[in-house]
């Protein structure tokens, strides 16, 4: 074989795909069906609570046809990051659901798991050998930092993914992955250049992101030989440009010329990036420099407290003139009421909307006076039950505060919910995000299949 | 001529949890030098078009290929920390709508 073809469905798992597009994608014969299932984008909650950030639904919906054409064309599927975080609750919530697809097709199939979660006292060890470092603007990590984290997960490489399909799986579900690794693996074991196989994975991750006009929920095909690979839109309105794949390669990284991952960096700086028809894109040139030791990413989260909103507008022109006075005694009488509680321990936040809660202090219009403001008070506290009491006290006293001018005498607040206080749960905060150096990037990754679906 | 006039997106979006990262990506290549040569979207520009410490700026990248100029700030806070405002990053873009190119 002298080319090889993956196709990459969805942006992400659950984000959907047209049939059309996707049956377009089966007709030029794929050697494998891989999707990336995660991201760190929706914060630090889905991985410390171990929740999904994608709709079980939705993501059961993709799965049906790409499990049918997976078995149907002898093709392996292959998750990447499953369940959005990729650690083992994210990964036994996405099995579940491939259980209930092959139940659904009365099918079976050999299901291979990946499981990227580290223990502390394996970060422990790695840190006291020094084998810990920070990734970019993160502080050197201490033992607190391991000791607080409720999970903390590695990024593996293709490696683990390769030790899958030798072990002879039809479906792949990958705990937390470097994103090309799921597209990578099957070309990569078939003998193809590593550093093309990955930068072709670092795009076809993103679907038709890339293409033009770029969608997140339409499928993209990656056609690799040994001297480059080329990029194509599946959907005949999509069109893949050497403007919107070059452009996608800066997207949500720092530096588009070089491309950090497990085991190496891809140099893009030879890269030609060709527009051979118009739909496709060729691209060559991209190099692999291999790390002196081979580095996984380490990502952990930690809780912070439990967290209470309230939502309510304001009009009244002589209270947002003085808004910030009036929030300040509000936060002084909440303390002044519950003296026995430290104000160290309770964050009160106040956000207001139509003047610079979106920018905080990078906001270069704050002087301006809006006419309303959208205000959330936020309320972080070691309890619920402490964040939903100071929350209530805050709402209720800034509701009838009196201040300067006042003519609006009725109440400060217009709130669009009854009730108005909302019990928001845990709080998580990144605690890991380092580098970690291995001398096996296969065995931090334990790989089991098992045979799913209906019993033969 | 202000920036919006020139480039065809004005982007922001955090590259991993610890950084933001704004692209300005153009159609047209004389557009890119334009701004490229103005020096206004040099390190010591931005810092002061955003109000931040210089050493905040990580990096600015002219990337030909993709006709686009990319800077990278550290995060004020990793992405969904307390006192978040913006857990993707995506709207931190607006005071690059007021810069104008000379």
């Amino acid at each position: 074989m002298t080319q090889i073809s993956i196709l990459s469905p969805t942006a992400i798992l659950g984000y959907g795909f047209p049939e059309a597009s996707f049956r377009e994608g089966l007709s030029r014969r794929p050697s494998a069906i891989a999707v990336d299932a995660g991201s760190t984008d929706p914060g630090p909650y889905y991985l410390g609570a171990g929740q999904s950030f994608t709709n079980r639904d939705a993501v059961k919906r993709d799965l049906v046809p790409m499990i049918k054409a997976g078995l149907d064309l002898s093709i392996p599927v292959l998750i990447g990051t499953a369940g959005g975080s990729g650690a083992a609750a994210h990964l036994c919530w996405c099995l579940d659901i491939v259980q209930d697809v092959l139940l659904d097709l009365n099918r079976s199939a050999r299901v291979a798991s990946i499981v990227a979660d580290q223990s502390a006292e394996e970060i422990m060890r790695a840190l006291a050998d020094g084998r810990i470092s920070p990734l970019g603007p993160v502080k050197p990590l201490t033992e607190k930092d391991i000791n607080d984290s409720n999970c903390i997960v590695a990024q593996m490489g293709a490696e683990p993914v390769i030790s899958a399909l030798n072990k002879g799986a039809d479906i792949i579900v990958a705990g937390r992955c470097y994103d090309p690794a799921v597209f990578a693996a099957v070309p990569i074991r078939a003998g193809y250049p590593e550093a093309l196989a990955l930068h072709m994975g670092k795009i076809l991750e993103c679907a038709a992101i890339a293409a033009e006009p770029g969608s997140g929920a339409d499928c993209m095909l990656g056609t690799l030989d040994h001297e480059g690979f080329v990029l194509e839109a599946l959907n005949p309105d999509r069109r893949c440009t050497v403007t919107s794949v070059a452009a996608h390669t800066l997207y949500e990284k720092a530096d588009p010329r070089y491309l950090p991952g497990p085991g190496g960096v891809l140099d893009l700086t030879s890269c030609r990036f060709e527009q051979i028809d118009q739909r496709r894109v060729r691209i060559t040139g991209t190099e692999l420099l291999p790390s002196e030791r081979y580095t996984v990413k380490l990502e952990g989260a930690k809780p912070t407290g439990f967290r209470t909103i309230t939502i309510a507008g304001i009009r009244a022109p002589d209270l947002i003139s003085q808004l910030d006075q009036v929030l300040e005694e509000v936060r002084e009488q909440v303390f002044q009421n519950f003296e026995s509680i430290d104000e160290a321990d309770v964050s009160v936040i106040f956000r207001c909307y139509g003047r610079d809660a979106v920018m905080g202090k990078l906001e270069p219009l704050r002087h301006l006076t809006p006419h309303e403001i959208g205000l959330v008070i936020e309320v972080v506290a070691a309890t619920q039950a402490l964040a939903d009491t100071i929350c209530s006290f805050a709402r209720s006293t800034l509701l009838h505060l009196g201040y300067p001018g006042r003519l609006s005498t009725a109440g400060n607040l217009a709130f669009p919910y009854s009730p108005s206080d909302i019990s928001h749960g845990v709080v998580y905060e990144f605690s890991l995000y380092h580098l970690m150096t291995v001398d096996d990037p296969v065995s931090l990754f334990p790989v089991t299949v098992d045979l799913m679906g209906v019993s033969e | 001529m202000m920036l919006p006039d020139l480039a065809t997106v004005i982007r922001s979006k955090n590259a991993g949890p610890f950084e933001l990262t704004f692209d300005i990506l153009f159609s047209d290549p004389y557009d890119y030098q334009r701004v490229v040569r103005s020096g206004q979207l040099s390190a010591e520009s931005f810092a002061s078009l955003y109000g931040i410490a210089l050493d905040d700026v990580l990096s600015v990248i002219e990337f030909e290929p993709a006709l686009a100029i990319k800077i990278t700030i550290k995060r004020t806070r990793s992405s969904g920390a307390l006192g978040e405002s913006d857990v993707y990053g995506a709207q931190q873009h607006a005071p690059l709508l007021q810069l104008d190119i000379p």
